[in-house]
């Protein structure tokens, strides 16, 4: 299992234990962390699953591909961490992964 | 304006669940309309995953969103239904008494429709432009702040900014230009969704000097009484910079949202509509709701689920639509009567 800290835009922290393979956004759905709307289902066709990744981690999420590019254009407050995660999948080198939610989804 | 049209039933939603309503209502001799805010059907299917395959559709092991869409659209060819794409259901009257119901639906551009039954098939909600993240920007929306280009005459000879890198952002940049006083495009970084050709278009015009284009993301606006004079774009590079701007066209996608639904007297939990699960009937006789909006014990947001849903409902619409008929229950498979309905016999 791989371990995964979610910070809200309140600054509260909530961790999870997620499996290889799933993604990031459907870890969140799964627990319930506040500020992932997903209303999409994970089809990358609707950026409300935008998070900003620990800078530390952020090389170790993978480059976005030009379909989340493009999606991420359509988020709220983009930054250079910016990703949507559903497009994050779970590695065993992600252990430890904290992303940070923004305070809205679009 | 003030058109009126008399049917049987008004779909709210022409998604895959609202199409497939039509079948079902269509073999019981009940007519529709449906009222779409998108330009085209398909709904969700159409508009967010036309690509994506869809794996759970019965007898369909891999179907794309708009695939289904077209499928569907063929089937229900034979019954005729008659689509208002671009159009919100903004008002809903009752007119008749709960053992028989009528309606007035009424949309935002002034059509008006009586019914005997509302279906609402909204999925999600209505599709609504998504508004970018600039604090104040509320005061300058309809005067100066637009989602969408209605009049081209509005942006004569005006300082114009466009943000975003789709289709609608360079189309407009492009059919703006020769009217506007300056056009400035905003995009985050120096790709573009946009067709090629719209975005070579776009690049001659900036290398030619004829207008700009600014890489970041506008973070305030400045103005009086909800007309602009500029905006600041904090560029990709963290410079600020003020940009002269009378006209702001923000093109950051589509959000959903329930809209004037929540207004109709519907009883609601959490943005859906409660309906028991023999009719899929509403608290309001007469209102029925179908697929994604709806809520009841054991509710699964799937397509088959709302297929299945359209097929009961419509039986109670039968009723309300023909009091005195009896319905007797055939499958198109050996119904003559259903056959010729379908024009296979």
């Amino acid at each position: 299992m791989v371990k995964i800290t979610y910070i809200d835009s309140f600054g509260e922290s909530r961790s999870i234990e997620a499996e290889e393979g799933t993604t990031v956004m459907e870890n969140a759905i799964r627990n319930s962390i506040p500020e992932i709307v997903a209303e999409c289902g994970g089809g990358c066709a609707c950026a409300t699953c935008h998070v900003y990744v620990d800078e530390a981690w952020y090389p170790l999420t993978g480059q976005p591909s030009a379909k989340e590019e493009d999606m991420l254009d359509f988020a709220y407050k983009v930054q250079a961490n910016s990703r949507l995660s559903c497009q994050i999948k779970v590695t065993s080198a992600l252990d430890g992964l904290i992303v940070t939610t923004p305070d809205r989804q679009g | 304006m003030g058109e009126s049209i008399t049917t049987d039933v008004v779909i709210v939603g022409a998604g895959p669940v609202g199409l497939f309503a039509v079948f079902e209502l269509g073999l019981l001799d009940v007519r529709c309309h449906l009222i779409d805010i998108l330009p085209k059907a398909g709904g969700q299917c159409a508009e967010l995953y036309p690509e994506k395959p869809i794996y759970d559709i019965p007898g369909h092991p891999n179907v794309t969103g708009q695939g289904l869409v077209d499928n569907l659209m063929k089937q229900i060819e034979p019954f005729q239904p008659v689509f208002h794409y671009g159009e919100m259901v903004e008002a809903l009257e009752v007119l008749g008494t709960p053992e028989a119901p009528a309606f007035r639906v009424k949309t935002d551009s002034g059509l008006s429709l009586e019914c005997k039954a509302v279906i609402v098939a909204a999925g999600g909600g209505s599709f609504q432009p998504k508004k970018p993240p600039i604090d104040g920007i509320e005061a300058y929306e309809g005067k100066s702040v637009f989602y969408a280009v209605r009049k081209m005459e509005d942006y004569r000879d005006k300082n114009v900014v466009i943000v975003g890198g789709g289709d609608s952002a360079l189309d407009w940049t492009l059919n703006l230009h020769p009217l506007a006083k300056r056009i400035t495009l905003v995009h985050r970084r120096d790709d573009f969704r946009a067709a090629p050709h719209s975005v070579n278009a776009m690049r001659e015009l900036v290398a030619a000097g004829k207008m700009d284009l600014r890489l970041g993301q506008i973070e305030s606006l400045e103005g009086v009484d909800g007309f602009l004079s500029s905006a600041t774009l904090l560029g990709s590079d963290k410079t600020k910079t003020v940009l002269p701007c009378e006209r702001l066209i923000p093109f950051f996608g589509l959000t959903m949202k329930l809209g004037p639904i929540g207004d109709w007297g519907l009883n609601l939990n959490e943005n859906l509509i409660p309906v028991d699960t023999e009719k899929f009937e509403t608290n309001v006789p007469g209102i029925f709701a179908i697929g994604d909006i709806n809520t009841y014990a054991g509710k699964l947001k799937l397509i088959l689920c709302g297929f299945h849903e359209g097929a009961l409902a419509a039986q109670k619409i039968h009723r309300y639509v023909y009091p005195d008929k009896k319905l007797t229950f055939q499958y198109t498979t050996s119904s003559s009567s259903l056959q010729k309905k379908l024009g296979v016999n």
